[in-house]
């Protein structure tokens, strides 16, 4: 019988049935962050359990720090950020903090470590835990009570979700990056389009993307819904692994890890690789975008009056008219980071544009890496001169940042952000801050000429 | 053995959000987040859409009008729930007095996450999601009530059966404790391990 990726994973890390009618599966690796363990320890605590594995976890300050230097924010922050620190220490728990070479977003670092290899289960309480499977691995986003679960148990009450498979045939043209690809998947299949369903992604331009570009299209599958995003594993894969802190220390074999030919799916998309251009989001859902070239909708594109309501209320939210075109968007903010788009190669597109030109005037715009280790490497490749040349703030610190604006990165009330980051939420980058979503090389040519624009015009 | 209460029903006012997409962000933004107990998130809880940034309740906002300011039941649009992980969101509704939301899908660590803590979500058909969403407008609707037990939605004349699985149905009927009772099964996770080759086991560097 022919098994999909997912199914094979799912089979290899089932502990048993349950006669409710969920499976204990186990957790090979788990993740934690200052913001969404804290009340997981000690729930664990308050019921007298201890930590089944201690070895099998790692813990990282990327949420609440500032990424303008090592100290917290603010006194609240420092709390949870000394919690986790304590958490570790008791629970004897690999702890990366601020000041650590190895510190950095979570789904940055994990692979920089060598921590991610094809076959595994990895949880985490962060939702964009989908990047994994740009490994061939299953990752997935959990809440605190499943965290307090894996602490203790190793494992997790698992459903198994249906199969569906996006297949980008044709190569992209040039200027399209994977946060294109990933958004257009997005804007096809709906926010929430892949509710309860694990996603494959497969195709000659998916095929065609290295591990950065693979792992950002994972990444925002939580956007659609995809408990678990996949890509199966290959040679780019192998040769990803190489190199690493814990390179070679772990393999998951006994069988390849890739959908099998001939697997059956219960939902298909197929989308042209070639007709997808450069992205923005107008609104404020992330299945809101239009190509760089188009106009933003107005009602008279929309039969239900719920879809009519949607878009005026996201208008309204949005400071934007019907029609408008898009690039006609002034930006007073450009923000490159986040777990989606700043790891080297985001760094290396955005510089590609900044090289030799200047940040438009009245922008700010900013720079946080995505880790230590990748700020380090930007800087070795002369890349922090070429942001700080053309105008860009650049971050020492790494961490989420702007994306949420857990610390103090935070957008102002009707402040209107380009942003690298994967959710364009009402409230998400501050209070009233309007986020347009896109890739970082889009986010570097909008801070060039001061509104959204058509990346491929700089090249 | 302690006997099982089988026959769990939620009853209440039902108040209509029939937004779609609302995500976890708006549920409880992040302001409220920088905390290390599960405790004092109701006020949290939609905050951007019950207050002004002054703080001054919007009235024009569902949950500050009668009589839906005594809410118990929510129904909500498609996708809800959708976005962050935060488990914020979810303690934050059930401490402003929220027992169940009644919609046609919700984002899989939100669901997650509120069978954990004792919020059900019935999943109804897009019809009578709508048709609910009409009863609950009218403010002089009598209660809404839920039961677990036989999956049945009973507003007023209207009687619909709702979706829910079944390992969720009953640990919101038990109140079980999901991470004591997988304790149960040590035995079985024992055995898992010892089935992985050392290779297969991480252990990562401090």
């Amino acid at each position: 019988m022919t098994k999909t990726l997912y199914d094979k994973l799912v089979d290899a890390h089932k502990v048993c049935d349950l006669p409710d009618g969920d499976m204990l599966i186990y957790v090979d690796f788990h993740i934690m962050n200052e913001y969404t363990s804290p009340q997981a320890f000690s729930g664990m605590e308050s019921k007298g359990l201890k930590v089944w594995r201690p070895e099998a976890h790692l813990s990282v300050v990327d949420h609440v720090n500032a990424t303008r230097s090592v100290e917290a924010p603010d006194a609240q922050s420092k709390l949870l950020i000394d919690n986790l620190e304590k958490n570790c220490i008791t629970h004897e728990i690999a702890f990366y903090g601020l000041g650590d070479l190895r510190q950095g977003i979570e789904h940055v670092i994990v692979p920089e470590q060598g921590l991610v290899v094809p076959g595994m289960l990895i949880a985490c309480g962060d939702s964009h835990t989908t990047t994994y499977g740009a490994f061939g691995a299953l990752g997935f986003g959990i809440g605190t009570s499943e965290v307090e679960h894996v602490l203790a148990t190793q494992t997790l009450r698992y459903k198994r979700m249906k199969t569906m498979r996006v297949t980008i045939e044709g190569e992209t043209t040039l200027g399209v990056t994977a946060k294109d690809i990933i958004m257009k998947v997005v804007q096809v299949v709906g926010a929430g389009g892949a509710n309860g369903f694990a996603v494959e992604f497969a195709g000659s331009a998916i095929r065609a993307l290295g591990m950065a570009g693979r792992m950002t299209v994972c990444n925002m599958a939580v956007e659609l819904g995809a408990r678990a995003a996949l890509i199966a594993a290959d040679e780019i894969t192998e040769a990803a692994l190489k190199d690493h802190p814990h390179s070679g220390q772990f393999v998951f074999k006994g069988e390849s890890w890739a959908s099998d030919p001939e697997s059956v799916f219960d939902e298909e998309f197929t989308i042209s690789g070639t007709n997808i251009e450069p992205l923005i989001t107008w609104g404020t859902s992330p299945d809101q975008s239009i190509s760089i070239t188009a106009n933003v909708p107005s009602a008279l594109d929309y039969v239900s009056p719920k879809a009519k309501m949607a878009l005026e209320r996201s208008l309204q939210y949005m400071g934007l008219t019907e029609g408008q075109s898009a690039q006609s968007i002034k930006i007073d903010t450009a923000f490159i980071g986040s777990c989606t788009n700043s790891r080297i190669e985001d760094l290396r597109e955005a510089a590609k544009i900044l090289e030799g030109r200047q940040v438009a005037k009245g922008v700010e715009a900013i720079v946080v890496p995505g880790s230590a280790m990748t700020r380090m490497k930007a800087e070795a490749e002369g890349l922090r001169g070429i942001f700080e040349a053309a105008g860009f703030e650049w971050r020492p610190e790494a961490g989420c940042s702007m994306c949420l604006a857990m610390n103090d990165d935070i957008a102002m009330d009707g402040e209107r952000v380009a942003s690298s980051t994967n959710r364009n939420f009402e409230g998400r980058q501050g209070r009233g801050a309007r986020t347009h979503l896109m890739s970082p090389a889009m986010v570097a040519a909008a801070a060039v000429t001061g509104h959204l624009v058509d990346v491929r015009n700089f090249r | 053995m302690k006997e099982k209460h089988m026959n769990k029903t939620i009853k209440g006012i039902a108040a209509p959000l029939s937004l779609a997409n609302i995500d976890t962000d708006v549920i409880m933004p992040k302001r409220f987040l920088i905390t290390i107990t599960r405790e004092g998130l109701a006020d949290g809880t939609f905050a951007d859409l019950r207050f002004d940034s002054t703080g001054e309740k919007r009235p024009e906002f569902i949950l500050n009008k009668a009589p839906w300011a005594q809410a118990t039941i929510l129904v909500v649009g498609d996708n809800f729930g959708c976005g962050s992980s935060r488990e914020h969101a979810v303690w934050g509704m059930r401490q402003l007095g929220i027992n169940a939301c009644i919609g046609t899908s919700f984002a899989g660590i939100f669901y997650d996450n509120a069978r954990k803590n004792g919020l059900a979500l019935p999943i109804v058909s897009h019809e009578i999601r709508d048709t609910l969403l009409q009863f609950a407008r009218n403010a002089s609707s009598a209660e809404i009530s839920i039961e677990l037990d036989s999956q049945t939605i009973t507003a007023g004349e209207i009687s619909a059966s709702f979706k829910m699985d079944d390992a969720t149905r009953t640990s919101l009927i038990e109140g079980r404790d999901d991470t004591l009772d997988t304790l149960k099964y040590a035995g079985a996770i024992y055995d898992f391990e010892t089935r992985l080759g050392n290779k297969m086991r991480i252990s990562v560097i401090k």
